[in-house]
């Protein structure tokens, strides 16, 4: 084990059942400026569920897209079936069986289910569509996979979990013998991922091969039956997930010793902060009401579409409510619109950094200074200077990887947005902070700087109010735990050690 | 400072391509070019006074251009400073020059030069004039030397340059924020003909017409601009509050300022307008740049201070590289919008105030088309039709490669159907050039 972590030869394991059907042999891949891969090896066999595992910028991306035709490989052998292949196109990729699932799904919004599986593969004459035929294949697709789809309303109207099914099942249209997950749970329920863990444990069966990418270890352990870890472009390893420990993972991907997942700290409540009385919109939020109080960390839990982030939306301004009071510090706030809810001392990180957290063409000092300008401004014209050693001075205290200040956003990996979004509301000294799934398609690394950050936040008196899919960062992180259903607080649960993630699910689906 | 240059190449790599054509067009209208000017006329003067007795009778013949009548004015300042006497001064065509010959001749006047251009000196009456006048004697003729110049970049034409793209560079500046802030305004054209009309409209009613004051004018055409403004904000405030899309708001406000604009006028030019009401679109002063140009540069100076370096500016970036994220960001996302549309109509009113000041009459069919130039020059300039992205010196150079291109094509003759088709091609192969640049 240390020795993979020295970065001396990595460890392997076999597959479990004869010749692999995918082998990728030292691929090596750069572009200007970075190595992305230097020299991956891979291989999986027909029937098995692979984990694919690495933080954020380790090269996963890059080598799926070297197995899915988008990249060429600087070196390195792909071989499938035992003879060499090489992709010139994402279409040779998938006419030789590899198909992708990507987080962010490949359908087209406004047709429905059996035309997207068949988008590019028409079967009719003279540009007709077969319509009758198509519905009775898809028909038959997720019959196979189980599942119920309503065929006759576009995608869009589809809830995620069903579009990712539609993903599946174009897969399985096109006769893929490997199919790419790339974190295919990020935004599904639980009972959702289990369905989907059943679907992919059948897909096996049938002698798929599945290369299954996720930051969840708990999923890993559940499904794989091998894992490869990457770090900075190499194999660290490639291992059993049988008897193979948590932490022992962790610090083969991060390549340290790490301290407790959820670093612990000393919670000293002070008075009230944020007060919420009767908060309603619509069908969504129904008469919530709470306090969060200095110091503390209070984590609203519930299946998506609960209530909660809307609950956080309501507050924040960025909705308009129908009723209920909002009063910070025991002052009575009229919030209209977000630029209220700042100018009041209330900074929201949004659970989608790219399409509400960061404007991605901007430099990362621009989105940085945007909620800011009101103070690195003097009569409307920006103190540059200012701006810059401000920026600055969080681009070193929160250990930000830039290469400048003038770097675009979108060019960030995750956990760097992130940390570009927390440094906004630093910035702006919010007294309250909500961070809806602040942690989301963040890698591990990352991940336990922000749990830090909120600590010495909650440590400097300020209120913190968190909204996470994940059971074990609420369990793990909040003081209090708030659980809603259907738009309604359904329970309320002093955090303790005694506390269970059953508990939560229980009040959740109440 | 190596990547200050890099950032200056992609921010304004469309200089580049304005500089490409104004060689290639330098290189194709490259010609002799008489010299006109005071130092030519002097080094002139002194050849013949090398070769000629002391107070020399001298003939001056040129044509009647205006650079002869420079030319002319300063050869008759230096052979009198030069001690020799001007026989005659002759401006115009052939018959006058053999009308003067003879006039000397006859009179059994003295001749012992002639200084001539090079194209008076090619005419017969001077190229025989021993044969012609055998009276005269054999008076050398001196001719300035030449030197080769092109024709693009003299600097009347470039000024000329200038001075057409003013009205539809300033109107880039207003549709350069809409676009940065993520929208489109097709109502530039209209809006321009409107303001055009209101204020010729104003001035010839209200304001005594040919007779009006310079206050009268200036109020004039500040009320047809705040309308246009107004209306810009009206478009804006539909865009805003209802959530239409900006393309629909602006086609329908294009037919409704071009319906305005032929009612307010009758459908009729007004032209009864005073002499000073071409100060702005004609008028020139400092190192003889036009006014229009003039204004055009401080606006764009202004512009660019706005959109870099103030709150303003960064919002309307924020706004049109995703309006979510600058909402929840805190920015007035409306107000901004709000801005850029209103700042877009006041200054396609201006446009068509200029317009109108260039032409010394408001009509109707002003700005036709405008708006499609307008919008050509933005997205030549390099920004982006998506919003978010672009730089308002860009806009300038968007603008100045679509007028150096007409202004190129008319000094090599290439008749205007085909101007059409060339503009075309070149906007498009400007944006797939910087299509590629950004890949």
């Amino acid at each position: 084990m240390s020795e993979a972590i020295n970065g001396n030869a990595p460890i392997y394991s076999r597959p479990p059942a004869g010749e692999p059907l995918l082998v990728m042999q030292g691929i090596v891949k750069s572009f200007p400026g970075v190595q992305a891969l230097r020299g991956v090896d891979l291989d999986v066999s027909a029937g098995e569920v692979l984990a694919l595992l690495g933080e954020n910028g380790a090269g996963k991306s890059t080598l799926i897209k070297v197995l899915g035709g988008a990249y060429a490989p600087d070196q390195g052998v792909l071989k499938l079936d035992g003879r060499e292949v090489a992709f010139r196109s994402p279409q040779e990729a998938r006419a030789a069986g590899i198909a992708m699932i990507h987080q962010e799904f490949n359908l087209v919004p406004g047709l429905t289910a059996a035309e997207n599986i068949f988008l590019g593969q028409e079967s009719g004459l003279a540009g007709f569509v077969p319509h009758r035929e198509e519905r009775r294949l898809a028909a038959e697709l997720f019959r196979r996979l189980g599942a119920t789809i309503d065929l006759d309303v576009p995608c869009s109207r589809l809830t995620t979990a069903q579009q990712q099914l539609v993903e599946i099942a174009r897969a399985l249209a096109r006769e893929a013998r490997i199919i790419v997950m790339d974190e295919p749970t990020a935004a599904l329920t639980a009972a959702e991922v289990n369905r989907l863990f059943e679907i992919i444990r059948d897909l096996a069966k049938r002698g798929i091969a599945v290369i299954y990418i996720s930051h969840r270890l708990d999923e890993i352990f559940a499904l794989a039956q091998r894992v490869v870890v990457l770090r900075d472009g190499r194999n660290v390893g490639t291992l059993p997930t049988a008897g193979l420990g948590r932490t022992e993972l962790i610090e083969m991907m991060v390549g340290r010793e790490l301290a407790d997942e959820y670093p612990r700290r000393s919670v000293n409540l002070g008075p009230p902060r944020l007060t919420v009385a009767g908060l309603c919109r619509g069908r969504a939020v129904r008469d919530v009401s709470f306090t969060v109080r200095a110091g503390e960390i209070l984590a609203i839990a519930g299946l998506v579409g609960a209530g909660r982030t809307e609950t956080l939306r309501l507050i924040f301004g960025a909705d308009a409510r129908d009723a209920g009071e909002i009063s910070l510090d025991g002052r009575r706030l009229d919030i209209r619109s977000p630029r209220d809810a700042i100018a009041a001392g209330i900074g929201l990180l949004t659970e989608d950094r790219k399409l509400q957290g960061l404007v991605l063409g901007q430099s990362v000092r621009d989105n940085f200074t945007l909620p800011n300008l009101d103070t690195l401004a003097r009569y409307g014209f920006i103190d540059g200077h200012r701006e810059r050693t401000a920026f600055g001075r969080h681009v070193d205290g929160l250990r930000i990887k830039v290469s400048n200040q003038d770097q675009q956003a979108r060019h960030l990996s995750g956990g760097n947005q992130q940390k570009v979004v927390l440094a906004k509301w630093l910035e702006r000294d919010c007294e309250v902070l909500f961070f809806d799934e602040p942690t989301r398609g963040i890698d591990v690394g990352a991940r336990h700087e922000i749990y830090l950050l909120m600590n010495d936040l909650a440590a400097r008196g300020k209120a913190i109010v968190m909204v996470s899919s994940e059971l074990p960062e609420v369990l793990g992180m909040a003081d209090r735990i708030l659980v809603m259903h259907d738009g309604r607080i359904t329970g309320e649960l002093l955090n303790g050690p005694d506390v269970t993630q059953d508990q939560v699910m229980r009040l959740a689906m109440a | 400072m190596q990547s200050l240059l890099r950032r200056f190449a992609s921010d304004y790599g469309m200089l580049a391509v304005l500089l490409l054509l104004g060689i290639v067009f330098s290189g194709l209208t490259l010609q002799e070019q008489p010299a006109t000017d005071t130092a030519a006329a002097r080094r002139l003067v002194a050849s013949i006074r090398r070769q000629v007795p002391e107070k020399a009778h001298v003939l001056v013949a040129v044509r009647q251009t205006p650079e002869d009548t420079l030319l002319a004015e300063s050869l008759t300042r230096e052979i009198v400073a030069a001690g020799m006497e001007v026989a005659d001064v002759v401006r115009g065509e052939p018959q006058a020059v053999r009308a003067a010959l003879d006039r000397i001749s006859t009179a059994g006047g003295r001749l012992d030069a002639v200084a001539a251009t090079e194209r008076t000196s090619s005419w017969l009456v001077l190229s025989e004039m021993r044969e012609i006048f055998p009276a005269l004697g054999q008076p050398p003729i001196f001719v300035p030397e030449s030197y080769r110049w092109p024709n693009f970049l003299k600097a009347d034409n470039l000024l000329n340059i200038a001075n057409q793209i003013a009205v539809i560079a300033i109107m880039a500046i207003g549709m350069t924020m809409v676009i940065i802030a993520g929208g489109i305004d097709l109502s530039v054209g209209s809006l321009a003909a409107l303001s055009a009309v209101l204020a010729a409209r104003l001035i010839r009613d209200q304001c005594g017409g040919v007779e009006a004051s310079a206050a009268g004018m200036v109020i004039a055409c500040a009320a047809a601009i705040a309308l246009c403004g107004l209306l810009g904000g009206l478009s804006g405030a539909v865009i805003t509050l209802f959530g239409v899309p900006p393309f629909i708001v602006t086609l329908a406000m294009m037919l409704v300022a071009s319906g305005l604009a032929y009612l307010a006028s009758a459908g009729q030019s007004i032209y009864q307008l005073p002499e000073a009401f071409v100060w702005l679109g004609r008028g020139s002063g400092l190192f003889g740049l036009p006014h229009a140009v003039v204004l055009m540069f401080l606006l764009y100076a202004a512009a660019h201070v706005l959109m870099s370096r103030t709150t303003l500016g960064r919002y309307l970036y924020a706004v049109g590289g995703n309006s979510e994220a600058a909402r929840l960001s805190g920015v007035p996302v409306r107000r901004v919008l709000l801005f850029a549309y209103i700042v877009c109509g006041l200054l396609a009113g201006l446009g068509g105030v200029i317009m109108a000041s260039q032409l010394k009459s408001g009509s109707p069919t002003y700005g036709n088309m405008y708006e499609l130039y307008v919008i050509a020059a933005v997205v030549v300039g390099g920004t982006a039709l998506s919003g978010g992205e672009g730089k308002i010196f860009g806009t300038l150079i968007g603008a100045f490669i679509i007028a150096v291109i007409q202004n190129g094509m008319n000094l090599t003759n290439i008749e205007s159907y085909t101007q059409k088709v060339v503009l075309g091609l070149v906007i498009l192969a400007a944006v797939l050039i910087d299509r590629i640049r950004h890949r």
